[in-house]
């Protein structure tokens, strides 16, 4: 038996370097591709070191390209998208889970019903609306639908449940106002919760697509996945380095950012089931 | 915010109203944004399904209209539509059942079989869930080219010569399922690494006591006990699946011979022509699809308790 399954074991440890180097390689490639001139991403068979390094794809994509202020128009809206998430789910997720209030299982079963709703589903009449109140084509436009969501009140209000409710109730006590406790005792506490929270939103918003593309008609408000999706369907189509040099500016940020906070990365998706 | 220093004997009812008060005003900006952003469209979406609402009636959304059902049976009439909803179905169908058994698989694998380098693989494996779809559809364009890809090349190393993967119509759904599970097994992957804490090490020994092979103990201690974990993942899975839009988008625009269109993209296809009404209804059917697909979740998981 022992033997037997040490054999097994180096069988399972070269089947997943197997599997890991198919899941890494395109990001290798994708990153060694774009310092590769046009010529050398066209050869058959392709190579895999650039055989003359260039900066030239990414000079392109700065200059002749606005990949810069796509960047800006990203962070902008992941960082309100973020912003407004952290701070509304922790109040709602807050009162749900240790205040009593009228109407709050009804509001909890709402919100909780939308949890699955799509996003192709809201995006017509949310295109009307936001058309209607002339924020096409800002970026207000493209973060104030995403301030809040279920998913994030959900998470909250799974985490605050977990505290001691004596906390409250010693600082009530104490005369504390409702709001402060929830400013000054709570909220300090939800540090855990709130980074998962804060690096879901943020990620989720730095790859969203559909809405920044339906909202986001010019140039000047094109968010990253937005403008590298348009160039490389639209006249860049055929520009190899170009788009491989943008999928790396759009991938590489949330590369690092995942690498940093893997560990919370990852217990945010074993604790709550969604990515 | 101002202290209310009444001792908390004599509170009863006033605190009650603060708690009640405060409960509320902590809620109101969640909920103005949300009726706003989300429970009004989801309405006005149900709405206009039923008008034949189009870009230029956008200021008078309420001035249009209205169709009855028409919208619903041109959709399930229109052949482009009933081929995208074929093509969802494939993707879905393969899809789902592909990367859970691999998720399943890297899982099992990583929780029980090595020791050394768990953290690295597991990783690894996740590295791609976080990424952009549109970059990695980009990537993928390249790597799945006939000649100078990498996957057709690598493919030859071991004497097969690979298809034109995004240019032949039978091909290219195969194509887009082996993106779409490379990119999303590691989610299932780490919440079946949660699941399996869970099963208790000593019914492996008893298993193993009594002579039951690797493969017998986890069909029948391992896969048992995992059952609401895999329906979990299956049902979050296919929610994804269902609505999958980036990549017939980037990499095929739905082609060849609408071969890859998905639910999603034709509905987004139809707003892009200014049927809005139109686009609405086929939207609905993507909802209610999502719906039943979560009903049936909550069916199978209360059936396991």
């Amino acid at each position: 038996m022992g033997l037997n399954s040490r054999r097994a074991n180096w069988w399972l440890y070269g089947v997943l370097t197997v599997g890991l180097v198919a899941v890494v390689a395109p990001f290798v490639w994708m990153v060694l591709g774009s310092f590769k001139t046009e010529g050398e991403l066209r050869q058959s068979p392709p190579t895999w070191w650039p055989q003359d390094g260039t900066l030239d794809n990414y000079t392109q994509l700065f200059s002749r390209l606005d990949f810069g202020g796509y960047f800006t128009n990203s962070v902008i809206v992941a960082a309100a998208v973020t912003a407004g998430n952290l701070l509304f789910c922790s109040m709602l997720g807050y009162a749900f889970a240790m205040l009593e209030f009228r109407g709050k299982r009804a509001l909890f079963v709402v919100v909780m019903t939308t949890l699955m709703i799509p996003g192709v589903v809201t995006f017509v009449p949310l295109f009307v609306l936001v058309a209607n109140a002339g924020l096409v084509n800002t970026l207000p436009g493209l973060f104030l639908p995403f301030l809040v969501s279920p998913f994030g009140v959900f998470l909250m209000r799974q985490f605050i449940i977990g505290l001691p409710k004596d906390l409250v109730d010693a600082a009530r006590v104490d005369g504390s106002g409702e709001l402060g406790i929830f400013a000054r005792i709570i909220l300090p506490l939800c540090g855990p919760a709130l980074a998962t929270l804060g690096i879901l939103t943020f990620l989720g918003s730095w790859n969203n697509f559909l809405w920044p593309l339906v909202v986001a008609q010019t140039e000047d408000t094109y968010t990253l996945p937005v403008a590298l999706a348009l160039y490389s369907t639209g006249q860049n189509s055929t520009n190899y380095g170009l788009l491989l040099a943008g999928a790396t500016v759009v991938v590489l940020p949330v590369l690092v950012v995942f690498l940093v906070f893997q560990r919370r990365f990852i217990e945010g998706i074993a604790t709550t089931g969604i990515k | 915010m101002t202290a209310t220093t009444a001792p908390p004997a004599s509170a009863g009812a006033s605190a009650a109203r603060a708690e009640g008060r405060a409960a509320w005003i902590l809620a109101l900006p969640f909920c103005l944004l949300f009726l706003a952003f989300t429970a009004w469209p989801v309405l006005q979406s149900l709405f206009m399904s039923f008008t034949d609402t189009r870009s230029r009636d956008l200021r008078t959304p309420f001035a249009v209209d209205f169709v009855g059902l028409d919208n619903y049976t041109k959709a399930f009439a229109d052949p482009v539509f009933r081929r995208a909803m074929l093509n969802t179905a494939y993707f879905v169908l393969v899809g789902v059942p592909l990367t859970l058994t691999i998720a399943l698989a890297a899982a099992v694998a990583l929780n029980r079989g090595i020791h050394r380098f768990r953290s690295v693989f597991r990783l690894g494996f996740y590295t791609p869930v976080i990424t952009s779809i549109v970059a990695v559809a980009v990537v993928w364009r390249f790597l799945l080219q006939e000649d100078a890809g990498l996957v057709n090349t690598v493919l030859g190393w071991v004497g097969i010569d690979g298809p034109n993967w995004l240019g032949d119509q039978h091909w290219s759904m195969p194509a887009l399922i082996l993106m779409a599970t490379w990119r999303n097994f590691g989610t299932g992957m780490i919440i079946f690494l949660a699941g399996l804490q869970s099963v208790p090490w000593q019914l492996h020994e008893a298993a193993a006591i009594d002579g039951a092979s690797a493969w017998q103990r986890f069909r029948h201690v391992t896969l048992p006990m995992l059952r609401p974990t895999i329906l979990f993942v299956s049902v979050t899975t296919g929610i994804g699946y269902l609505q999958f839009f980036e990549e017939p988008f980037v990499m095929t625009s739905g082609g060849p011979l609408n071969s890859t269109i998905s639910m999603s993209m034709y509905t987004y296809n139809q707003f892009g022509f200014g049927n809005y009404g139109y686009a609405a209804s086929l939207s609905y059917v993507i909802f209610v699809l999502v719906a039943v697909v979560t009903a049936i979740q909550f069916r199978l998981l209360r059936e396991g308790d």
